[in-house]
């Protein structure tokens, strides 16, 4: 009954997997040659407080190929089945294996508490361990006059202070971790897919999970910005740059409206401030309108092959044409659930990467400026 | 046979007046209640058949019938809240990952170092530094204490991630646990602030700057803050706005210290247990572990509305 699921994996996937790991060590390679202060690195890398974050960085690809890797071989199950229905019929479609007159379920005493009690065990060995190895750290007494420098919040947190770089305080304190933590939750509400519920898969969950991954990779590379790169006065340091407490950086950040301006005939967007408004709330409300079609674009699309790269005919055809099981799961989202969604997606997902993109590369600070509030 | 004079049962009918002396009744009576005492001391040979264990332990976690073992699970108050029976699957460790439970165990691990730590340590600006200078260096194991805690926050704040990154990956969060998972969001943001308020109570540089970083932000809340939009509009100074609240002050100074403390030690983890046993409760009444479930087909899935 699990014989089905055993399959070797196929020639191109074992060839991508070459393709992988030659492009980490490649980039690999270049970052080391390109590291300039090792020291610097190990004093970021080494700091007891940042050991969460390094660790994470292991720890999320590890589970994140634990989760793909159950993924894959409940994928492979349900193609199985898909071609097969009478044995659909029959299998106890799991990949975990069973046979007729074994018992579905286990006693909890002692199967499952037996496991919490070693799990107890081992965490508070590894505390132990951790805690003896390392020293939580103690600063200087607290002292008003003598400001840190960077001074930077525990590294949970770190991902918001980075973004206070792309947007205001109240937006970047208060307005987007509550958008967050309300979208995490409307996060259920919805995704109307009733597939995969309670079992690992990607191609029933496609967009539902790189939507998620995509919010929680950003967030893990915001603390790492702010961690790894962030040096005095807050001041982009590639890693393997010294962190120099001289260095001074002449960015000039202007408005959108003020390289608008400079266009003839729109000089009136310098002076004007009710211009100046407008303008801003057209070039939002167009953000948000094309932020939409974005989505909407995006959620019907089938799986994304790497040969696309460079097979331009067959990425034209995924662009153009939807995935007709993703449009089955559009077909069973209410209006409501819709709207809700593209406003989440829009509002956070996507505006906090163009903000930093147009803050970094392109130096622009507001794009939306009123006497009350920025953006 | 009623009119038997034979003098020896005389004597022992009648009892002490005999020429039996004190000392040799007191020895029967010693050995007497030695024998007894080994015949008592028998039957507690086995603990687990006395009054006293059996009115703590109900069952015996001895014999394993299943009945036994349900009942294990059922009459114990700290394992009552595992269902008696489980999915096979789900004992396994790559389907949960263990984080939600190494989550909890954390959190007790915290309870725990930091009750001691309260004994060590007192929220006043004068003291509280070299409160944990004495917890370093004079404290019997306060280093370790102190690195314990630290550790196992940070820890917690891993472990929670992981949890919530494992439900989004295994679709838990979908009918009928909705409900459940957003308890989980407000235990994410409790966890985070349990961990930034202990972050100021070293009042060290560290702890200080950090919570003038985050609590600057609240300066800025839309309507609440002083800086923030619509707040000069509405009246509010750095005297009366939402970040006056948090710190009981305009700076972070001895009455922040003390907030911090109090919702530290107290408020946070008051409301923290409170969601804890609502999402513990609910993972029950829900279903108990959602999977690994048999999957299910695309073609099996029914279009609910046709447009």
């Amino acid at each position: 009954m699990s014989a089905i699921v055993e399959q070797p994996p196929r020639a191109s996937s074992r060839r991508n997997r070459w393709i992988g790991l030659a492009v980490v060590v490649v980039l690999l390679g270049l970052f080391a040659y390109s590291v300039q202060d090792w020291h610097q690195i190990w004093k970021i890398v080494s700091a007891a407080d940042n050991v969460p974050i390094v660790a994470m960085l292991f720890l999320v690809p590890f589970f994140t190929w634990l989760g793909i890797k159950q993924a894959h071989a409940n994928d492979r199950l349900i193609a199985n089945l898909e071609d097969d229905k009478s044995l659909a019929k029959t299998h106890h479609r799991k990949v975990e294996p069973w046979r007729p007159g074994w018992a579905k379920e286990l006693h909890v005493w002692p199967y499952l508490v037996r496991i919490e009690f070693l799990a107890a065990v081992i965490v508070t060995v590894v505390l132990y361990v951790w805690s003896i190895a390392l020293n939580a750290p103690l600063e200087e007494p607290a002292n008003p006059n003598l400001t840190m420098n960077p001074s930077k919040a525990p590294w949970y947190f770190l991902g918001l202070q980075e973004m206070l770089v792309y947007f205001d305080p109240w937006i970047a304190g208060v307005v987007m971790p509550s958008i967050i933590m309300i979208g995490l939750m409307v996060f259920p509400y919805v995704d109307s897919n009733p597939l995969g519920n309670g079992y690992y898969t990607v191609r029933q969950r496609r967009f539902a999970l790189n939507m998620f991954n995509w919010g929680f990779l950003m967030w893990i590379l915001l603390i790492f910005i702010g961690t790894f790169i962030r040096g005095p006065g807050w001041i982009w340091f590639w890693p393997g740059e010294t962190w120099d407490h001289n260095t001074v950086v002449f960015d000039r950040n202007r408005d959108l409206h003020e390289i608008v301006a400079g266009i003839p005939g729109l000089g009136f967007l310098q002076t004007n401030w009710i211009a100046k408004m407008i303008f801003g709330a057209i070039v939002v409300g167009g953000f948000y309108i094309i932020g939409a079609l974005f989505f909407h674009w995006l959620m019907r699309r089938g799986k994304f092959r790497l040969r696309y790269l460079y097979k331009p005919k067959e990425l034209i055809a995924w662009a153009r044409e939807p995935d007709p099981f993703e449009e089955k799961l559009l077909a069973n989202t209410s209006m409501l659930q819709y709207a809700t969604f593209q406003f989440f997606a829009i509002s956070v997902l996507l505006a906090m990467p163009v903000k930093l993109f147009l803050r970094l590369v392109f130096t622009i600070k507001y794009v939306w400026v009123t006497p009350w509030f920025n953006i | 046979m009623a009119d038997s004079n034979d003098p020896k049962e005389t004597k022992q009918l009648t009892g002490e007046k005999t020429s039996v002396g004190l000392v040799e009744r007191a020895k029967d009576t010693a050995v007497s209640l030695k024998d007894r005492a080994l015949e008592e001391a028998k039957e507690y040979k086995d603990p687990q058949q006395t009054q006293l264990w059996k009115s703590i332990f109900r069952v015996s976690h001895e014999r394993s019938d299943p009945r036994n073992r349900s009942l294990a699970i059922l009459s114990n108050v700290f394992l009552h809240l595992h269902p008696a029976k489980t999915n096979r699957d789900a004992v396994r460790y790559q389907y949960t990952w263990g984080m939600g439970g190494i989550t909890f165990y954390l959190f007790i691990v915290l309870t725990f170092t930091g009750v001691l730590l309260m004994f060590y340590y007192h929220p006043s600006k004068i003291v509280a530094f070299r409160d944990i200078l004495y917890l370093e260096h004079d404290v019997p194991f306060g280093k370790l204490l102190r690195n314990m805690h630290r550790w196992a926050a940070h820890l917690m704040v891993i472990t929670t991630w992981l949890h919530m990154f494992r439900v989004v990956l295994t679709g838990s969060y979908k009918r009928p646990r909705e409900f459940n998972w957003c308890v989980g969001v407000v235990l994410l943001v409790l966890t985070l602030l349990l961990s930034f308020t202990g972050y100021l109570l070293p009042d060290d540089q560290l702890g200080f700057w950090a919570v003038t970083v985050g609590t600057n932000m609240a300066r800025a809340t839309p309507m609440l803050g002083n800086e923030g939009p619509f707040g000069a509009q509405l009246g509010l100074t750095p005297y009366n706005d939402v970040r006056f609240g948090l710190l009981g002050g305009s700076i972070v100074d001895a009455n922040a210290l003390l907030r911090a403390y109090i919702w530290h030690c107290i408020g946070i983890p008051l409301v923290a247990s409170i969601f804890m046993a609502v999402h513990f409760w609910r993972i029950r009444k829900d279903g108990g572990i959602s999977g690994p479930a048999p999957v299910m087909l695309e073609s099996e899935m029914k279009v609910l509305k046709k447009k």
